[in-house]
């Protein structure tokens, strides 16, 4: 038995590295830079993230990423859970692989014409455009991926646990929460990682739907780098990077821990 | 127990051995605990379950055989709550349930995928009937500690599901079922999961504790030896239609039709028209046998009407000489020899592509004569010995 990959794939895995990561690496190694220049090293230093927390509007931003966020992340998982919910348990129904599709959609439609159609929706209900509508975009845009990760689970609990809880006496209501729940709970927390990591990141729904004094962080830096590229934009970037990446680690590791759980 | 007004003594013998004289399906007063009426189920217009009635007794331990898709499930489902009837009605203790969800229902199911909560200990799965009774907590220590004690499995109550073997998991199921006390207990399947030896030891284990519980079980099986150990009566279901209902010995030993006879073991059918009738005995003319065939009957039958005797191959008598001539009386070649240790099954050719089989229990040792292939040999049986039918 030989270990490990050949010489070739060890070059092909070391290209693919560097072509993904290298940007990513400089990005964080120039937000250490000292000097004003973003593309000439003269030392290291953590001046621009000192600088950072004097930014208000950047911490304005920063306040209003995590609002939306949070509230869009805990809307879409709880809307994917009862979506999950119909589409595995409710039996074989007409028109059910058409459902399935259309949640599925959104995974692979245009996020330009996703964010174009909410705001003609918006614009046409009269809605004033700010926190809430961004919150809404964020909400529909990541309710798919939860919708994904929470039915993936869901379907491989035995639908007999929940009519043995109800044969034992509990309502469907109290059999859902006190067996189905805890068993599909790592998959609802990994869905709300993936929806929170979601919104962090997206600008181009926020782009459209949002309004004056609703400014989201990839909006705000968006905006800066069109008047020039500073040191700041990179120490927001890294710390960007370190919670997204912290987010999507959780994610994996919860669902790993229920994948070695169930088997 | 009491089964009501003395039955005047019968010459008629009786079929198979009766058990300990528990019988209270033999008296008209007696109410049941379960009554299924006229019950009909559909599934997207196909038929599960076709008008099918049913009595279940208190204490009985009562079976429902019948090969996979006959609506045996469905029929427990129905009074499990899970499944509505679309016609029909299901009485519980003299009561119409059908308006009562699952939950609510005082009946308990063990299930085929034993449906153990994973995320709960085994304790914790043994409580949960318990809890959402809302007993106290030191009632419902003890009762799990008694369940656990019942099902051998004591000092394992803080173990996860899936640290637990099949067997284990099969007792904790059933403790879990048992535990709130239901009118009647449910077992779908309960020991398809098991090895053959851990089910033979299970089969008597279950008739044990339905026993000593003095609870009703109803148990769902396509196992015919399975329902024939452990059950009071059988229900044999074909197409959604109870073929038969009665003892295990009543249903092998006295079939209602062909379809209830080949399920409940083998048979061999021989095909006649009725010559004569009399004192029980019908005689069927048969191109098979020279002199037709003998068989024992419950109901009449018209002289000339087609029919079908059946015989179990342990009844066939195997002889190496000739016998003196006789109904029930057929010559061939033995063509195989199935031999099993405590039986050998021959497979008799009567006539070309027509075999016969007779089983013999191998009572000694060593034989004299052994039977080999290709031995020309005689098969006869008592007259008695096969159950006339016409279906």
């Amino acid at each position: 038995m030989r270990r490990g990959p050949s010489a070739f794939n060890r070059l092909s895995i070391a290209l693919g590295m560097v072509f993904l990561y290298a940007p990513m690496a400089l990005l964080v190694l120039y937000s250490f830079n000292a000097g004003r220049l973003v593309t000439v090293w003269s030392g290291f230093s953590t001046r621009w993230y000192v600088a950072l927390l004097h930014d208000a509007q950047m911490l304005e931003a920063v306040w209003m990423t995590l609002r939306v966020g949070l509230i869009s992340a805990t809307l879409a998982t709880l809307l994917g859970l009862l979506a999950a919910f119909a589409l595995t348990r409710s039996g074989r129904f007409r028109g059910q692989t058409l459902l399935s599709g259309m949640v599925y959609a959104p995974l692979v439609l245009p996020e330009v014409i996703l964010g174009l159609a909410l705001l003609l929706l918006f614009v046409s209900l009269g809605l004033p455009r700010g926190f809430w509508t961004v919150t809404l975009g964020h909400t529909t845009l990541t309710l798919c991926y939860a919708t994904v990760v929470i039915q993936a689970r869901l379907s491989s609990v035995d639908p007999s646990l929940e009519e043995a809880a109800q044969d034992l006496g509990c309502t469907p209501l109290r059999a859902f929460l006190s067996v189905t729940l805890p068993i599909i709970a790592p998959a609802v927390a990994a869905a709300w990682m993936l929806a929170l990591t979601l919104s962090f990141d997206d600008l181009v729904i926020a782009s459209f739907t949002s309004g004056p004094g609703a400014t989201t962080l990839p909006m705000r830096l968006y905006s800066q780098i069109r008047l020039g590229v500073n040191p700041e934009v990179n120490a927001i970037s890294t710390l960007m990077l370190g919670v997204v990446g912290l987010g999507v680690g959780i994610a994996y590791l919860i669902q790993r821990r229920m994948r070695t759980r169930s088997s | 127990m009491d089964t009501g007004p003395d039955r005047a003594v019968t010459s008629k013998p009786h079929v198979g051995a009766v058990r300990s004289g528990f019988a209270p399906w033999e008296d008209p007063q007696a109410r049941p605990l379960v009554r299924f009426e006229a019950v009909t189920k559909r599934f997207d217009g196909e038929i599960a379950v076709d008008a099918a009635s049913l009595d279940i007794h208190e204490r009985e331990f009562f079976a429902l055989l019948g090969p996979s898709g006959c609506g045996k499930t469905t029929l427990m489902r129905m009074l499990a709550g899970f499944e509505t009837p679309d016609e029909g009605r299901i009485l519980l203790d003299g009561q119409d349930i059908a308006g009562l969800p699952p939950h609510r229902r005082p009946v308990h199911m063990m299930f085929q995928s034993y449906a153990l909560f994973p995320h709960l200990s085994v304790a914790r799965n043994v409580a949960f009937g318990l809890r959402a009774q809302g007993l106290g907590k030191r009632e419902i220590t003890d009762r799990v500690e008694e369940m656990l004690a019942l099902v051998k499995l004591e000092g394992m109550g803080g173990r996860k599901p899936h640290q637990l073997s099949g067997g284990q998991r099969q007792r904790v199921a059933l403790a879990r079922a048992i535990a709130p006390k239901p009118r009647i207990l449910l077992l779908d399947e309960p020991l398809a999961a098991l090895d053959r030896k851990l089910r033979e030891d299970t089969q008597f284990e279950l008739m044990g504790l339905q026993h000593s519980l003095g609870m009703t079980f109803l148990i769902v099986t396509h196992d015919r030896e399975e329902a024939m150990v452990v059950a009071d009566r059988i229900a044999v279901m074909r197409a959604g239609r109870i073929a038969q209902v009665g003892r295990p010995a009543e249903v092998y030993e006295a079939p209602a039709n062909r379809y209830v006879a080949d399920f409940i073991g083998d048979v061999n059918l021989f095909e006649g028209r009725v010559e004569a009738a009399e004192g029980g005995v019908v005689r069927l003319g048969s191109p098979e046998a020279p002199q037709g065939f003998t068989g024992f009957v419950e109901t009449s039958h018209a002289i000339g009407s087609q029919a079908w005797i059946a015989v179990r191959p342990e009844k066939m008598r195997l002889h190496l000489d000739p016998p003196p001539a006789g109904p029930n009386r057929l010559g061939g070649r033995v063509a195989d020899i199935g031999y099993l240790g405590d039986w050998t099954t021959y497979v008799v050719e009567v006539a070309p592509g027509r075999t016969v089989r007779a089983a013999c229990a191998n009572t000694a040792r060593t034989v004299e004569r052994p039977i080999a292939r290709d031995d020309a040999i005689w098969l006869t049986f008592a007259p008695d010995a096969g159950v006339v039918l016409v279906e």
